[in-house]
């Protein structure tokens, strides 16, 4: 009976019912995709932000030496979370003795981590170099090979592409870490490492570098990781601010338009209360209808709020937002707690007038 | 008559007006609010991303190669050429200047301390350098454009001789603030502890006067850090100024690329070469065009509730009022003058919400900004007439589908509440 009455009521009024859950779903739809939004795009920009490079430096102390494999326990602590790069520096003479920083690395990794390097190529084949732009006037104006010594060793070099980043890069020649070792004999003595994760995981990754390989220095570079802290907590507060308002302005929303819902219908319960159901029965009828249209529309709302902040994941950031399925029940609970909430302001000041007031159109 | 129509309806139904006119007030404040966060937000992440540091560096054009590593330059000091001191003020004189926010130049030498080798590094530079161009007067230097410098102690005068001792280099030593210290037999006083997470920790920094006096070239600077607020670079950003007509030279050269900007601290500063530095610049961009488009959609977003709620507020306010429509098609009004007075009053409705919506989404921005970002979000006093259209329009688009189907109600059943 009390089913049927339910159906009955929802069906036969379609229209007055169809635009509350609208005005339900809406709201949902849009609070789903706020909160969304919220959880997420702190590590979404967290991504961007690790095109900063490095945030992490992990060098060789005073006259002591990174062991052979610091590289390994440094990626294996990293455990995925990030990339490690490798460089070694010597200062090495041209052939008409000026001095300039020859550096070797991996190129892989340091075109994956310094993704703002400017590079007109990158070396393939061995005993390629990759020249800084201002290097590049010194040792090889035209592009041409160049023979460059280090310790009475001499290497021959074929200048694959320039390099320009506006900082001290530009003045370096950069070489791969194998013909680098076997040229100078010099190990890597720095790893620049990007740690992903919020500030207390790249934290407890750094105590962990230091336990790890005693003779090294680990340090965080502070400019990346004040400025990224920064920009982060003012954007994800003006994110909080514009979904506050908004699931604010949909609340109010859902709130006027089921109360002029119920209102609507105060024939009904006057009727329903002229045939003699108790107040109890009637309110229950009236919250369970409510608590229904706003499980409902809840439930709805989610799914398109859902594709609504995936949608916007992908235009913005090009990875959709993962959907958070610990936002459900808040949205659920809030939406049945607005629509009961807009069910009894109206009952409450219907239960002081008589019923046959109401009946009488007054 | 149709005046009085609508004044009697605001007069007697003054509850239901207050709901809708609530609604539409609310919707007008939140779009205001996001609007005017959306378009200055742009701006104030741009400030927040000059935490990163300078994004422009200044190098003598003839120099020889820097031969820095792991921060320190090996360069012998003779070597290598120098900027002017006195050139560096005509950088307010450029035409972005009120983009740069500020700029430091660095002298490094070496010297020696306590009488020991002369392998340690002093840093000359500007703290908070009082300067002027014109009659113009500003400050600039490292506590401007190195913000992650932190000082334990006091920073030191620029035009003293005091200075300050990076954190790994006082340990070392066992100084502390307030004490003195001997530098190439000079007896300085270390005014505070420097830590900077970077290599200046195990180096000493001075006021510029100082390094130049190390070195006796008074004037001489090694380089020179610009901080600049710059636009996201584009696909003529990155064209190369000398392919340009003047037209396009033009329009790129009054643009706040950072490679305009580079270009006319090369024509400021005689004999220099300026060249963005690709970590910060480049990535500025990506992460402010990020940002800026995440809050256009969350806007969107914004604007599409505040519209539904708008809509859903009329069409409840014009539902409950169908034994009116019916009241007046059955004393002979056309549909026509019954649609009008609806329309009237949605207009006026629109209006007086758009208005006072308006003033209540500004001081919404207002409080954003100041809690948020610390400074102002300035509201441009043409989206005032924009916010009213939108108020209009979007309140008629609401009313409209109530306002067809109350007129199209048989006027006997309306009479007879059987809605």
């Amino acid at each position: 009976m009390f089913l049927r009455m339910l159906m009955r009521a929802a069906v036969l009024r379609r229209g007055r019912a169809a635009s509350a859950l609208l005005a339900m779903i809406v709201a949902a739809a849009v609070a789903t995709a706020m909160l969304n939004l919220y959880v997420d795009v702190q590590a979404k920009l967290r991504k961007e932000f690790r095109n900063y490079g490095a945030n992490v430096v992990v060098v060789a102390k005073d006259g002591q030496e990174l062991p052979a494999d610091a590289l390994q326990r440094v990626e294996s602590l990293l455990a995925g979370h990030g990339m490690a790069v490798p460089f070694a520096y010597v200062v090495a003479r041209t052939a008409d003795g000026q001095s300039v920083v020859v550096s070797g690395t991996d190129f892989g990794r340091v075109r994956k981590l310094d993704s703002w390097w400017s590079v007109s190529a990158w070396p393939q084949a061995p005993q390629g170099a990759l020249v800084g732009a201002r290097a590049a006037a010194v040792v090889s104006p035209q592009g041409a090979p160049f023979d460059l010594s280090f310790q009475g060793r001499t290497i021959h070099l074929a200048s694959a592409g320039t390099l320009r980043t506006g900082a001290a890069e530009d003045s370096r020649v950069y070489l791969s870490l194998n013909d680098f070792e076997s040229w100078t004999g010099v190990q890597a003595s720095t790893i620049e490492v990007a740690a992903s994760g919020p500030p207390e995981e790249v934290d407890s990754v750094i105590q962990e570098f230091g336990q790890a390989l005693p003779q090294a220095q680990v340090r965080p570079v502070r400019q990346i990781m004040e400025g990224e802290a920064r920009v982060l907590g003012k954007t994800r507060a003006t994110l909080l601010a514009a979904a506050v308002l908004i699931i604010l302005t949909s609340a109010l929303c859902v709130l006027s338009t089921l109360m002029g819902w119920v209102f609507d219908r105060r024939r009904d319960f006057a009727i329903m209360k002229a045939l003699g159901a108790s107040e109890r029965l009637i309110g229950g009828f009236f919250a369970a209808e409510a608590a229904m249209l706003g499980a409902i529309g809840a439930l709805v709302g989610f799914l398109i709020g859902v594709g609504v902040a995936a949608w916007i994941g992908r235009v913005n950031f090009h990875a959709p937002v993962v959907p958070r399925l610990n936002v459900l029940p808040i949205i659920v609970v809030g939406s049945v707690a607005v629509a009961l909430i807009s069910a009894a302001l109206p009952l409450s000041m219907l239960r002081r007038v008589q019923p046959a007031t109401i009946l009488r159109g007054e | 008559m149709f005046v009085r129509l609508v004044y009697e309806s605001f007069r007697r139904q003054k509850r239901r007006k207050l709901l809708a006119w609530t609604a539409i007030t609310l919707g007008v404040s939140v779009a205001t609010a996001m609007i005017a966060v959306a378009t200055g937000i742009g701006d104030k992440i741009s400030r927040e991303l000059r935490t990163y540091g300078a994004n422009l560096l200044v190098t003598p054009q003839e120099d020889t190669l820097d031969l820095q590593i792991g921060g320190v330059d090996l360069r012998p000091p003779s070597d290598g050429a120098y900027l002017n001191e006195s050139d560096l003020p005509k950088i307010r004189g450029t035409f972005w200047h009120h983009n740069i926010v500020g700029f430091a130049p660095m002298l490094p030498v070496n010297v020696s301390v306590d009488g020991g080798p002369e392998n340690l590094t002093l840093l000359g530079t500007y703290f908070s350098k009082q300067l002027s161009f014109g009659k113009e007067e500003f400050v600039t230097g490292v506590r401007i454009t190195h913000l992650w410098w932190r000082v334990q102690g006091a920073w030191p005068d620029d035009n003293s001789q005091d200075i300050l001792l990076g954190e790994g280099l006082a340990a070392k030593l066992g100084r502390k603030a307030g004490d003195s210290i001997a530098i190439n037999g000079q007896s300085h006083r270390v005014a505070g502890i420097l830590s900077t997470g970077g290599v200046e920790d195990s180096q000493i920094v001075a006021p510029l006067l100082v390094a130049q006096q190390v070195l006796g070239k008074p004037g001489a600077v090694r380089r020179l850090y610009v901080s600049a607020l710059t636009k996201p670079e584009d696909a003529l950003a990155r064209r190369d100024p000398r392919t340009m007509n003047s037209e396009l030279f033009d329009r790129w050269y009054c643009s706040p690329y950072v490679q305009s900007i580079a270009y006319q601290l090369q024509e400021a500063i005689p004999h220099s070469h300026a060249e963005q530095i690709r970590q910060v610049a480049q990535n500025e961009g990506t992460v402010l065009e990020r940002i800026k488009g995440l809050m256009l959609l969350v806007t969107l977003a914004a604007l599409l509730a505040s519209a539904l709620a708008v809509s859903a507020a009329m069409a409840t306010a014009i539902f409950e009022r169908r034994g009116e429509v019916g009241l007046m098609k059955a004393l002979g009004a056309a549909n026509v003058s019954v649609a009008a007075l609806f329309f009237a009053e949605a207009l006026l409705l629109a209006l007086l919400g758009g208005m006072v919506g308006f003033g209540v989404g500004s001081w919404l921005a207002h409080v954003i900004g100041q809690s948020i970002f610390g400074s102002q979000i300035t509201i441009e006093p043409v989206l005032f007439p924009v916010i009213l259209a939108i108020a209009v329009t979007v309140t008629f688009a609401g009313s409209a589908l109530a306002i067809r189907r109350a007129v199209k109600f048989d006027p006997v059943h309306a009479l007879r509440r059987e809605a």
